[in-house]
């Protein structure tokens, strides 16, 4: 029993990189589709909205297959690991991209409309007056987010990256000690998000208006 | 390797039934989320501790874990235990559980947040407590919470594809079977993609149907 806790612990270090990484690539792509969507140009919020659509209209390991499985057939070569931050990162970006546009639309109207009156660009009045007071309110949303990344990643364990629920799948098969493993790998999950939860809610309070 | 779809109207006969079976799934699995999660949320408010904290406990562990996690334990840990479940069950269960807690969680809300004069009044027309919840304090309160429910049958949908993992022979893994015999990843799990879209897009169709003729009863 004792001998299998350093392959959990190795394995739960891959879920921190692939849940770190999806994280800042979700981020990414869900700033550059809340642009898109709130953009001027027509045809920009037309791609944003598609993005949106067919990412959350369709499985996320049905995502992830066709990015490695299929993705050599269209000249797209990557090793598991970077397939799973890949595709769990586009996927998790179309998630954002609602939270973040969600956010930057429920700031008053009239805050642009000072901003303007006052003199400020376009750009200006976004980036000085609306972007940081939505920064604040999509501070828990995203955190939301962040904690199903963390679940989500468990479906790399399906094109075999060595990460907890592989690591647990193998050792449910070989161990005959099934609950253990689960309540092992299921510890180690919940530990992971329970810090990620702590960290939101720290930058929650920091970021409030006092 | 460039990309042929061709091959892929032969194989369509599979991939439909496929979709089929992640209907059956979905629907079944929805079901049990349903009234799991109204199950769930009765004994959470109103049970002695003694059964409240060992379902806390297990609604504390299926939210703080992946779902696949938990169909790798309910299919290949139940066996080890001599509980054999077919993968079908299995699959429907797994998911069943795993969205009637995040239901169950609504519900609670919902059922706090009605009023408390509906379960007073009832009680003194000659209702049992028990009668009372059932006849009128739970129908308001699913009521309420019907299209966050809705949102969650969704997200069960695109969750269904994990049961693939336990080999239900549902719309992902009859994508994979056609990839077996044709090697082409790319289209056959594009084509499974484009089902689950519509499928998708019809179970929009049909809750939104259900919100608005809730909304009418009002």
């Amino acid at each position: 029993m004792l001998t299998v806790y350093p392959y959990f612990l190795k394995a739960a270090w891959v879920t921190i990189q692939l849940s770190v990484l999806t994280t800042i690539l979700g981020l990414f792509c869900g700033g550059l589709g809340a642009a898109a969507r709130l953009s001027r140009f027509v045809v920009l919020r037309y791609i944003g909205a598609a993005y949106v659509s067919f990412i959350r209209g369709t499985p996320a390991l049905i995502q992830l297959f066709i990015l490695y499985f299929g993705g050599p057939q269209i000249g797209i070569q990557l090793d598991a690991f970077e397939a799973g931050v890949i595709g769990l990162g586009v996927n998790i970006g179309a998630y954002m991209t609602e939270t973040i546009r969600g956010a930057i639309i429920s700031i008053d109207k009239g805050q642009i409309e000072a901003a303007r009156t006052l003199g400020m660009s376009r750009g200006q009045s976004f980036r000085k007056v609306v972007l940081p007071q939505a920064m604040r309110l999509m501070i828990r949303p995203l955190g939301v987010n962040i904690n199903a990344l963390i679940k989500g990643t468990a479906l790399v364990a399906a094109i075999s990256v060595v990460e907890l629920t592989y690591t647990a799948q193998r050792y449910i098969g070989s161990t005959y000690k099934p609950f253990e493993m689960f309540l092992i790998s299921g510890i180690l999950y919940m530990i992971i998000i329970y810090i990620t939860s702590r960290a939101v809610t720290w930058l929650d309070n920091k970021a409030k208006i006092v | 390797m460039g990309l042929d779809f061709s091959v892929v109207p032969d194989y369509l006969d599979v991939i439909f039934l496929g979709a089929l079976w992640t209907i059956a799934i979905t629907v079944g699995a929805a079901v049990l989320s349903f009234f799991g999660g109204i199950f769930f949320a009765v004994i959470a408010l109103y049970a002695p501790t003694l059964v409240r904290l060992p379902l806390r406990a297990f609604e504390w562990l299926f939210m703080g874990t992946p779902l696949l996690l938990q169909l790798f334990l309910i299919y290949f840990g139940l066996v080890q235990i001599g509980i054999d479940l077919p993968a079908f069950v299995a699959g429907v269960v797994g998911l069943g559980l795993h969205f009637a807690v995040y239901n169950s969680e609504l519900i609670q809300t919902a059922i706090v947040a009605v009023d408390k004069g509906q379960m007073e009044a009832a009680r003194t027309v000659g209702l049992s407590r028990g009668q009372a919840l059932r006849k009128v304090v739970i129908p308001q309160a699913v009521r309420d919470v019907i299209p966050p429910i809705g949102n969650n049958m969704i997200a069960l949908l695109k969750d269904s594809a994990l049961v693939s993992v336990i080999g239900v022979t549902e719309l992902t893994l009859s994508a994979q079977l056609a990839i077996g015999r044709t090697y082409r990843p790319f289209e056959f799990y594009v084509v499974a993609a484009l089902f689950y879209y519509i499928i998708n897009l019809g179970m929009e169709a049909v809750l939104r149907r259900i919100e608005r003729r809730v909304q009418a009863a009002r």
